[in-house]
């Protein structure tokens, strides 16, 4: 933590601040465009970008060195999977309800 | 964790007040609150997750219905909530910053305005939350959604059953999300106080980045959460 505070980081804290902004602009102007079955997946990949820049940058991850911490982050990213992925298989498979 | 010379040293030599005598290092000391936090951040993002799961399974069956419904929520609102919440996890990385670098007036100026920023947020949303009282759109007994069209689909109106569904994912998931900004506001509170106390130095500031993961964790559920309740089928 010490070694890149001595190296000023409020350009990337700067930069990634702005780069929120943006994406938060280009989703509320997305949103009234018409892209059919697209419109949320547009959404969703502009959120997980935007996610990602706050977990990376804000939130250090870059910067992560210890095995442990990976784990735990990788395995939250799993299980949320695992919970959306097996939820969805049975739900978009029923066919029309 | 730390390297195995860092983690033999004694702690006679050590004059950090803030280091615990079960830990080796300040750096083994650090890395166990962050990873404790991660773990708890782990246990949020499956409390989230669950409802974030049954939104994504009522989207696909009343799709139409949640359209309508989304379209009676005041967007620009929640887009300038989003901006404000970004703002604020700004200001906690330039606070942490400060901490970083000894500057007390700005680590001071950065905590009030992430509070002030959290504030704002919670405004916003009290303004939305009364609109949908005020319109019927509050789950319950006194509901109402009738003849709301469903966008893009001339002539054909949504259901109120299923309206509410999205109504009460809306105010569930909202309101969870503004529950943990309060929260937020209530650490961020302690950390003033902390840091009115000449708490933090650049060799100890752990309860500021702890306190900062809670915080950008918020963030990202909003995040989310923005354009999941607030932009579905904007275009007509």
């Amino acid at each position: 933590m010490h070694d890149h505070a001595k190296s000023s980081p409020l350009k990337t804290y700067f930069t990634v601040w702005a780069a929120l902004l943006v994406g938060t602009y280009l989703t509320y102007k997305a949103a009234f465009i018409d892209l059919g079955v697209f419109n949320p997946v547009v959404a969703l990949v502009i959120a997980t970008t935007k996610a990602l820049l706050v977990a990376l940058f804000f939130m250090h991850l870059r910067h992560a060195s210890e095995r442990l911490l990976k784990l735990v982050v990788i395995s939250t990213i799993f299980f949320l999977f695992i919970l959306m992925a097996l939820s969805m298989a049975d739900y978009a498979t029923r066919g029309r309800i | 964790m730390s390297d195995s010379q860092a983690a033999i040293q004694p702690h006679e030599g050590l004059h950090n007040p803030a280091l615990l005598h079960h830990f080796a290092t300040e750096e083994q000391q650090r890395d166990a609150s962050n990873l404790g936090m991660w773990i708890f951040l782990a246990t949020e993002v499956m409390f989230f997750g669950g409802l974030f799961c049954s939104y994504l399974i009522y989207r696909r069956w009343y799709p139409g219905d949640f359209a309508a419904a989304s379209e009676s929520i005041t967007v620009w609102l929640g887009a300038i909530n989003t901006a404000v919440l970004i703002c604020s996890s700004l200001t906690v990385v330039l606070a942490i910053w400060a901490a970083q670098t000894a500057q007390r007036a700005l680590l001071l100026l950065m905590l009030v305005l992430t509070m002030l920023f959290g504030l704002t947020f919670l405004g916003i949303k009290g303004v939305e939350y009364k609109q949908k009282f005020d319109e019927h759109h509050v789950p319950g007994a006194s509901f109402s959604f009738d003849h709301e069209e469903i966008p893009s689909h001339p002539g054909q109106y949504a259901n109120p059953q299923h309206a509410q569904i999205f109504f009460a994912l809306y105010f569930i998931m909202t309101g969870l999300h503004a529950l943990h900004m309060i929260v937020g506001l209530g650490i961020f509170s302690w950390l003033f106080w902390m840091a009115w106390k000449g708490y933090f130095t650049p060799h100890y500031h752990t309860p500021l980045e702890i306190g900062g993961l809670y915080w950008h964790f918020v963030d990202i559920v909003w995040i989310y959460l923005f354009p999941l309740l607030y932009l579905i089928d904007r275009h007509k």
